[in-house]
């Protein structure tokens, strides 16, 4: 066996547990911190990257038009989460399980409406033409692509817990979350805080949604592809934990790569879900706890 | 609460029994009734899904598994009925040479097809249930986890098209157990096995809600922790109500193939396991009949709005799930009791039962 | 306890009743091996009325779920031409009123759907399905109620039954075309690269088997689950299989996330190029210009000059609800419904037998945009001719060969020695 043929598969596993991550970092804010289960959040993604796509009819210069989008994304999928907590989530904190389901409905909803204003066939997000080419790494042609993606994860981790950790609206975040009766009492306005919560982690989504136009199609059904596995490294991750769910999605992806190589794509995706299913069937807090008792 | 007076229910049963064993026989059309067939089949599912997610507090959000489990036995049976002695179609064209895959073999007896419905959900849901509840896994955890579980069989079958039919599924099904299913006499037959099953369930279901199972099943759903420090362990109970919800979604998914005359991965997925759900929250996830008749007018709305405007279906069904989940937690059948409840008491809101579990699930 | 098991005890005699009454029914119906008694099998009497001043069809498309991209745009020329022959005077003398149905992306849909068709809405024909699970739900019913089902997309062949007529390719039309295609090129070493479904795993079976025959070794085969969009994975196993063209069965969505994995791994159509049987005019814009210079083997392109091309695009461009594009799919759909047209005037009935008979004549003809057809009568196929396209930077195709003259339909592939008789009978066997 060549040595590209053992390079290969972790390169790309890694990228595509880039993309994971991306796609979970969203909802390790808004599941994690806040309790809610937010099955819309693969649609908040798709709408990233249709914003991107328009983002690309404004800008025709495509290699200016990704670094745009990208904010513009953010924004953008962070409003419809934000319109979505002020009008439903925040009747809901009381019954977490039960957004679950009432997400469900928001989900279908925001996957027809994009089927009936977009081509039904999808639209193109061209990638940037200094995205182009590869970079030789022990024999393997790795594509720019793929560095960019975890590039990008990168970014929005540091970002995120930079944000989390030394801003005082990080601080009033995780006061919120540690306790929610002592942080109002202390002054602070929890309803701004969940708010914000939620646009971010949707936001989040959004900037997801645009790797992902770089790689499959932009479509009204590309969402549905990374809610459940995007959960599963949450929760895999331990609940509230960056590291954790950093960890998961990089194992996740490279595990998945690694299975198709020796296997199929599509019995691949059996193993790399039933990995994770007994996974948390032996540790069931995830990988990193801090409170044992913060189990859902 | 005030307890509804135990003969109120079974005399519900019983109407519900005459509509459906006799009077849906002589009014409906041959297509109709086939649906309504089919609808029961959801509907069994769903009677397990409200002592589960309902009685039980978990939200089985795979129930597509043990749907398929049934499904698929019933499935390979007819397939091999319907085959004889030659090897099904399907799998000459991707190995002509290669023989019936082992696992379809026992297929062939009637005996091992019907024990296989049975023991199969049986099993697996036991098995998965000891691992889960023993490990107090519980909430959205276990509501995900379900959930993938059913993306990867669903993912799998759709992946070994020459074991399983792949997402072609297995269909063109000519004997049911030998009797010759293009004949309408026998699709009244079948009809009629698979609303008597339903009916079995709600009484099964019935006798459960009374037992002191029933009211240790609610209690465990309301508060887990003072369950075990009285002396009995959730998990038991939490897994008997899992295997019997497994067990019925397997009979409805059994039932399901000989009346629709076709089974798909699709059947049995993401989407078509939370549609299972959508049903149960429709009619009231606690009560004894919101279940079945929730998931009768889910798949009846399918059937007739889906025809006439199948975008606006769309739209209607995620509506359903916002303002349902969202201003009627216990579902259609909730809404006597609080109209009731209005008229006496204006003043006082009659508080949700379940949200106070769910909170403790999470923030405990 | 004792009242717990009186209480077991009711319950089971209650569900006993039940199940006892269903089975007291089962005396009725027919058994196996009694299907030729009366009352058995046979299809139970034809409700289609059309005595009056229209006929009424069906059309089964997917409106809604993941193939509603796809299929949308088939529903919509259907609609087209049955304007358009409303336009002319109907058939027969008879307007067609059309009921469409959605299939939702769900095969038991199709299945219910389509005896809703025929046994409620009392439909002569039905026109419609995309995928080949769609078709082989709707197969098992429309057999059993005796109805007609005009199927308008390419397929993997090895199929045939009196109730349906199949417009689109079958595999001598397009993938045996292909492969002789590149091996006119001097393609050596190819990689098979699909969706997992029937058409792929059928197609490359075949491909395998001709390729043996022509001499090209098979250097590697992928598939990917059809709603799965990510193919760095198996991109990555084509750049070390180093093959010299890439024979392409995906579908959909997915199509889109294998030419980006692709162009990322610095592949091209000048190194390694592709040809595909599912990337049409319709797919192409989703793709960007990363799909041009690739190729595509189909029967109709919108670039084809033939007689009656120019109007047929000039009509869709005009329809209300058009992409503005036509591609093969649409081509073969708007055929079904001349082909009907043309079958139901011959037979001067709309009754099924009348109309299979009227087809046995082996005469019916359209003049499609595509070139002249013809049906075939034994096996419900049409003749086709053969094009290969390859994609141009306006996303239209510029063809690169056309097969001499038009190909019939051989969909068990009986004249073609590389095909095992074996095979071909036991597939016959197990539909027959």
């Amino acid at each position: 066996m060549h040595v590209d043929a053992l390079i290969a598969p972790l390169l790309n596993g890694s990228a595509q547990g880039a993309l994971l991550l991306l796609a979970a970092l969203g909802l390790s804010l808004t599941f994690g911190q806040m309790g809610v289960i937010n099955m819309a959040h693969g649609e908040f993604l798709m709408i990233g990257a249709f914003a991107a796509y328009l983002v690309q009819q404004v800008i025709v210069a495509s290699g200016l038009s990704i670094p745009v989008a990208l904010p513009v994304a953010f924004g953008v999928a962070g409003l419809f989460g934000l319109l979505l907590e002020v009008t439903i989530i925040q009747r809901m904190y009381r019954r977490p399980l039960d957004t679950l389901l009432v997400t469900v409905g928001v989900g279908l909803i925001l996957q027809q409406a994009a089927l009936q204003i977009f081509p039904s066939q999808g639209v193109p997000v061209e990638k940037p033409a200094w995205l182009d080419g590869q970079l030789n790494i022990l024999g393997y042609e790795w594509p720019l692509r793929q560095l960019f993606t975890i590039l990008l994860a990168a970014v929005c981790v540091a970002a995120l817990s930079a944000w989390l950790k030394h801003t005082s609206f990080g601080r009033r975040i995780r006061a919120t979350v540690q306790n929610r009766d002592l942080a109002e009492t202390s002054g602070i306005s929890t309803r701004t805080v969940d708010r914000l919560t939620f646009f971010t982690g949707s936001g989040l989504a959004g900037v997801a949604g645009v790797a992902a136009s770089l790689i499959g199609g932009t479509n009204s059904q590309m969402g549905a592809q990374y809610i459940i596995p995007a959960f599963l490294v949450v929760a895999a991750g331990g609940i509230g934990q960056l590291k954790g769910t950093i960890i998961a999605a990089w194992a996740v992806g490279v595990a998945l790569s690694y299975f198709a190589y020796w296997t199929t794509g599509s019995l691949a995706q059996v193993l790399a879900f039933i990995l994770v299913i007994v996974f948390l069937q032996l540790r069931p807090q995830g990988l990193f706890t801090v409170r044992t008792r913060s189990l859902a | 609460m005030t307890k509804p007076k135990p003969w109120l229910s079974l005399s519900g049963i019983g109407v519900f029994a005459v509509l459906l064993l006799a009077v849906a026989p002589l009014v409906l059309t041959d297509h109709w009734l086939n649906n309504l067939g089919k609808y029961c089949c959801w509907a069994i599912a769903a009677v397990g899904i409200g002592l589960a997610w309902g009685r039980g507090g978990m939200l089985v959000m795979g129930q597509g598994v043990f749907f398929a489990l049934g499904a698929y036995a019933m499935a390979m049976h007819l397939t091999l009925e319907t085959a004889g002695d030659r090897i099904p179609g399907f799998m000459v064209l991707y190995d002509p040479l290669a023989p019936l895959p082992m696992f379809w073999e026992p297929f062939r007896s009637a005996g091992f097809t019907l024990l296989a419905i049975v023991l199969l959900p049986v099993l697996l849901a036991g098995l998965l249930g000891y691992a889960l509840f023993k490990r107090r896994v519980k909430g959205a955890y276990f509501a995900i986890l379900t959930q993938a579980l059913a993306v990867a069989l669903a993912t799998l079958i759709s992946s070994t098209i020459r074991e399983t039919g792949g997402d072609t599924g297995l269909s063109d099904f000519k004997y049911f157990f030998g009797f010759v299913l293009n004949d309408p006499a026998n699709k009244l037959m079948v009809y009629l096995i698979a609303a008597a099953l339903l009916i079995v369930c709600l009484l099964a279901v019935w006798q459960l809600y009374r037992s002191r199972f029933g009211e240790l099943l609610v209690a465990t759903r309301d508060a887990e922790e003072r369950v075990r420090f009285l002396g009995y362990d959730p998990a038991n109970v939490k897994l008997v109500a899992f295997v019997v919800s497994a067990l019925m979604a397997s009979i409805g998914g059994a039932m399901f193939v000989p009346i629709v005359g076709i089974i798909t991965p699709a059947e049995i997925g993401a989407a078509a396991s939370v549609l299972m759900i959508a049903g149960v929250a429709l009619g009231g996830r606690a009560s004894l009949f919101g279940p079945a008749l929730g998931a009768m007018a889910v798949g009846w709305g399918q059937s007739s709005l889906g025809s006439t405007w199948p975008e606006g279906w769309t739209y209607i069904l995620g509506l359903l799930f916002i303002v349902v989940i969202l201003f009627l937690p216990n579902g259609l059948s909730s809404l006597p009791a609080r109209f009731a409840a209005a008229r006496r008491r204006p003043a006082e809101q009659p508080a949700p039962a379940i949200a106070v579990a769910e909170l403790e699930e999470v923030r405990s | 306890m004792s009242t717990t098991s009186k209480r077991m005890r009711t319950l089971v005699a209650t569900g006993a009743i039940g199940t006892t009454m269903a089975l007291m029914l089962a005396g009725c119906g027919a058994r196996a091996g009694d299907e030729t008694a009366a009352g058995g099998a046979s299809p139970a009497a034809s409700c289609v009325d059309t005595s009056g001043s229209t006929v009424k069809l069906g059309f089964l498309n997917s409106l809604t779920g993941g193939m509603a991209i796809s299929e949308k745009t088939v529903s919509n020329v259907l609609h087209m031409a049955a304007d358009e022959i409303n336009a002319g005077g109907g058939i027969l003398g008879k307007k067609i009123e059309y009921v469409q149905e959605d299939g939702a992306t769900d095969w038991p849909t199709f299945a219910e759907k389509t005896e809703k068709l025929l046994t409620q809405d009392c439909v002569a024909a039905i026109f419609g399905g995309w995928t080949s699970s769609s078709r082989k739900a709707v197969k098992p019913v429309v057999e059993k109620h005796n109805g007609l089902f005009f199927y308008p997309v390419q397929y993997e062949g090895l199929e045939s039954s009196p109730n349906i007529y199949y417009t689109g390719a079958t595999t001598n039309q397009q993938i045996i075309p292909a492969m002789d295609f590149l091996a006119a090129q001097g393609v050596k070493r190819l990689f098979l690269a699909g969706s997992d479904y029937v058409f792929p795993r059928t197609a490359n079976a075949i491909i395998k088997l001709y390729a043996a025959k022509l001499g090209i070794e098979i250097v590697g085969e992928e598939y990917v689950p059809l709603d799965k969009d990510d193919w760095t994975s198996q991109v990555a196993k084509i750049v070390a299989a180093k093959p010299d063209f890439i024979f392409n069965t995906i579908n959909g969505s997915s199509n889109v996330g294998f030419i980006k994995a692709y162009y990322d791994a610095g592949l091209t159509a000048a190194t390694t190029p592709i040809i595909s049987v599912s990337i049409a005019e319709e797919e192409a814009p989703a793709m960007g210009h990363e799909v041009t210079g690739q190729y595509a083997s189909w029967n109709y392109f919108q670039s084809l000059k033939t007689p009656t091309n120019p109007k047929f695009i000039e009509n869709w461009k005009k329809y209300p609800n058009s992409s503005g594009v036509t591609s093969d799919p649409m081509e073969a759909a708007y055929i079904s419904m001349y082909l009907y047209k043309a079958l139901v005037e011959a037979a001067g009935s709309f009754d099924v037998a009348k109309v299979n008979a009227a087809a046995k004549t082996n005469t019916i003809t359209f003049d499609a945009p595509e070139g002249k057809v013809t049906l075939d009568g034994d096996n419900h196929h049409i003749s086709k001719p053969g094009h290969i396209g390859k994609i141009n930077a306006t996303n239209q195709f510029d063809i690169v060969w056309a097969s001499d003259k038009v190909i019939e339909p051989d969909p068990y592939l009986e004249g073609y020695d590389w095909f095992p008789a074996d095979i071909r009978k036991q597939l016959t066997d197990a539909a027959g």
